[in-house]
């Protein structure tokens, strides 16, 4: 982007005043901190831990499916990698990804606050979510679990020899992490808003962070008492889903995607909201339809919960419950494509920069509008039984949850990188990276629906020979997808001490949190801000010559 | 202490005022009581399930609950809830005396019955209601109740003795002095106790009024 000047040190310039990096120093300062930003950072530095630790797993998958024999690990092992991949990459890298790191960091500065509303209790989220994090750990140390992320019954609760209790108590510990820090961003959202900051003026991020943690607050407490189900029933030998003694598995799955399915808007809804805000920004242009694109957030997050039984078409449920939830998947999906729609819209006559963030953010409109098309293959019931428990599936999720919002959280980074650390990153390496990782991520995913179409089962670490062209296709593709994830952090880490400072605002961006200087002082902003416009005010009519001349101006919509 | 000093005091961070302050914590509260009713309703639409698949067997297991230890508990509970709800309002409105009794005897109240409590389960293992070898009742799907009683029950008492913790800690600093009345935490503490009361009021006629009328 045009624009960016570099502050470079000026001998004899004042000395630059203490940013929240800078004011307190020593371990403790950090330990301890309540600040918001220091805890994203926290969780930065943490989810980035679990990320390489469910990456492992991933790696050890797509070595094993290199070719047809099993060769490196056993049928056993290979059940314990694609579970511990599942479940460390669901609840201790997606679910908390966006929300605690961008999220914390984010939203008091986006709404001008000092802080979120409660936070110590910000603070304990962030321990509560270290020791499931180590629980999860342990659970790996002691052998792992072998059931998959979903956790059937009986399973789960009669027949696997894996470490079961300790799996489900981690996610169970990590769910109060996940309330906590939802209840935090929705009272901070209601009660910390800066004078002048209505509803209908909050930035995009805000309200897709503010839905999120409502489908949080909702849905996490349902996986909690599952799981508390399933841990009793294990241990202590009480029949809630057994079969023998009246009990109904079937009961099980419902209750499990009852919070499974919000959890993929949990997931996603996040990404949704970052992706306003760098399409905006990069496209010089207000957000198409901002009031559709609020409405289309909170009917996802209500209607979302209503689709669960797509999961369960071939478990046995009635043909009548299977239509009822084919429809409501369809409904569900046109809030999604109001999304898609607006911010295709929203390119429309902008003044496009293919800075790196931009790029991210396309390729996640491109992989999204993929998943969520495919996701409608699913979700009708004749296509769905024909390709239940293949790599259709596979595919089609790691489009939405990968290829959507990893995209989202990296584009995210790199756009608030600046903001966070005080730096700019270096932009050709991350245009590198952005590309790189969308055609890395088609290598890896792509092939797994024509495999899935043809009838390669999931979960399988043998497989006929005539698939091996596409699993081989799939894992050199994930070699270009991890150098796709890894280089933005090697560039990431060198810009914190080479990168060139960052100005408080270097792209030009409207919101609040690029009033303040970068890194923002602890109290956030120097002068308590005052809102008085709505969000993407980008090309104001007012703003007279000196934006006329960082950018050529050019009337939005068309001419008369 | 002045009554200013008192409520700078009590003023945290972020908050700009202490109404303001006040209102975010009962805020807060009701959200995570939200997911707390969707963390009992998950066991409660389950119980429901099953209740209506086996109605005779969940009928008959009900009938071998004590309902006198239940009712007691129930009487002990409500009467819990009175005594709470006058201690967040004589913090409110500044009554040292009368927070702190009200305060001790909802937690004596809270102990004596997580103390009924431990009776009746004692009774109901010498009775053999532990599902699993050996249980008292012969059809099977009974074991599912009694599943869905020990776990909501203990799910409840857990609950219970978290706010008798809170309770206790809130009354020793208030006792002491190192938090102050005007302090949101009373407030808070007795929406959560409420909400644990109220949970009982549906465990009650679930697991020992059915089957018996
Ligand atoms: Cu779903």
């Amino acid at each position: 982007m045009s624009g960016i000047t570099a502050e470079r040190a000026i001998p004899g310039a004042p000395p630059r005043e203490p940013s929240y990096l800078t004011a307190k120093t020593g371990l403790a300062s950090w330990l301890l901190t309540t600040d918001h930003k220091r805890i994203a950072l926290l969780y930065m530095a943490a989810i980035t831990v679990f990320f390489f630790v469910g990456g492992a797993g991933a790696v050890a998958i797509r070595i094993e499916l290199f070719t047809p024999q099993a060769d490196l690990l056993s049928a056993d092992a290979y059940n314990r990698a694609f579970t511990f991949h599942g479940v460390i990459m669901v609840w201790f890298f997606l679910i908390p990804s966006i929300p605690n790191i961008l999220g914390n960091f984010l939203l008091p500065l986006m709404i001008g606050a000092k802080d979120l509303a409660f936070p110590r209790l910000n603070l304990a989220s962030w321990y509560i979510f270290m020791a499931a994090g180590g629980l999860a750990v342990y659970t790996l140390l002691s052998g792992g679990v072998d059931t998959g992320w979903t956790f059937y019954t009986p399973l789960t609760t009669a027949f696997s020899n894996g470490n079961v209790l300790a799996a489900a108590a981690a996610v169970f510990v990590s769910g109060f992490s996940t309330i906590a820090t939802a209840v935090n961003f929705i009272a901070t959202v209601h009660l910390q808003r800066a004078p002048g900051l209505t509803w209908f003026r909050l930035p995009l991020f805000v309200w897709a962070i503010y839905a999120t943690s409502i489908v949080m607050v909702l849905a996490t407490p349902v996986l909690a008492m599952v799981l508390a189900l399933i841990f009793a029933e294990r241990a202590f030998g009480i029949p809630i889903f057994d079969p023998l003694r009246g009990g109904d598995p079937i009961l099980f799955q419902h209750l499990f995607w009852f919070y499974s399915h919000p959890a993929v808007y949990i997931m996603v809804l996040p990404s949704f909201g970052v992706i306003s805000e760098l399409v905006t920004c990069y496209a010089r242009r207000r957000v198409f339809g901002y009031n559709f694109m609020v409405y289309a957030i909170l009917w996802i997050s209500l209607v979302g919960f209503l689709v669960w039984g797509h999961h369960m078409f071939v478990s046995g449920q009635s043909l009548f419950a299977s239509l009822a939830f084919s429809l409501l998947s369809f409904i569900v999906a046109v809030p999604s494509a109001i999304k898609v729609f607006n911010w295709t819209a929203t390119l429309y006559r902008g003044q496009i920069v293919f800075d790196a963030p931009m790029i991210y953010a396309l390729g996640f409109i491109g992989l999204f509008t993929i998943g969520g098309l495919t996701g409608l293959f699913l979700a009708s019931v004749p296509v769905d039984i024909h390709v239940t428990d293949t790599y259709f599936v596979v595919a089609h999720f790691h489009y939405i949850m990968v290829g959507g919002a990893v995209s989202a959280l990296y584009g995210g980074l790199a756009f608030w990188w600046p903001k966070i650390t005080g730096r700019l990153y270096p932009e050709g390496w991350a245009r590198f990276a952005a590309i790189m990782m969308f055609f890395g991520f088609g290598f890896t995913f792509f092939p797994m629906f024509i495999m899935g179409y043809l009838g390669m089962p999931r979960r399988y670490h043998v497989y006929p020979e005539e698939f091996q062209v596409w699993h081989v296709l799939a894992s050199a593709g994930a070699v270009i997808l991890a150098f796709a994830y890894l280089l933005p952090m090697g560039f990431f880490a060198w810009s914190l001490i080479w990168g060139r400072r960052a100005p408080a605002n270097p792209w030009g961006a409207t919101g609040l949190e690029w009033q303040t200087s970068s890194p923002p002082p602890e109290e956030n902003f120097h002068t308590p801000p005052v809102v008085e416009q709505g969000p993407y005010n980008y090309h104001p009519e007012h703003a007279g010559p000196p934006a006329l001349e960082r950018e050529q101006h050019q009337p939005q919509g068309r001419q008369p | 202490m002045s009554d200013i000093a008192a409520r700078n005091a009590a003023l945290r961070q972020p908050w700009r005022s202490l109404r303001r302050q006040r209102e975010g914590a009962a805020f807060g509260i009701w959200i995570f009581l939200g997911s707390e009713v969707m963390f009992f309703g998950c066991a409660l639409l389950t119980f429901a399930v099953y209740r209506s698949l086996w109605p005779d067997a969940f009928a008959a297991a009900a009938r071998e609950t004590n309902i006198t230890y239940g009712t007691v508990n129930t009487a002990l509970l409500l009467t819990s809830s009175l005594t709470m709800a006058a201690a967040a309002e004589g913090a409110a409105a500044g009554l040292r005396r009368l927070t702190l009794c009200c305060l001790a005897a909802t937690v004596a109240f809270g102990i004596g019955f997580l103390v009924v409590k431990g009776f009746e389960y004692q009774e109901d293992i010498t009775k053999h209601l532990v599902p699993g070898a050996g249980f008292r009742l012969e059809a099977p799907q009974a074991q599912i109740f009694f599943a869905f009683y020990w776990l909501l029950t203990g799910v409840h008492a857990v609950h219970l003795s978290t706010g008798i913790g809170i309770a206790t800690v809130l009354g020793i600093q208030a006792w002491r002095g190192s938090r102050m009345l005007a302090s949101p935490a009373f407030e808070a503490l007795g929406l959560y106790w409420h909400f644990v009361d109220l949970v009982w009021v549906f465990l009650y006629p679930l697991l020992y009024l059915g089957g018996r009328s």
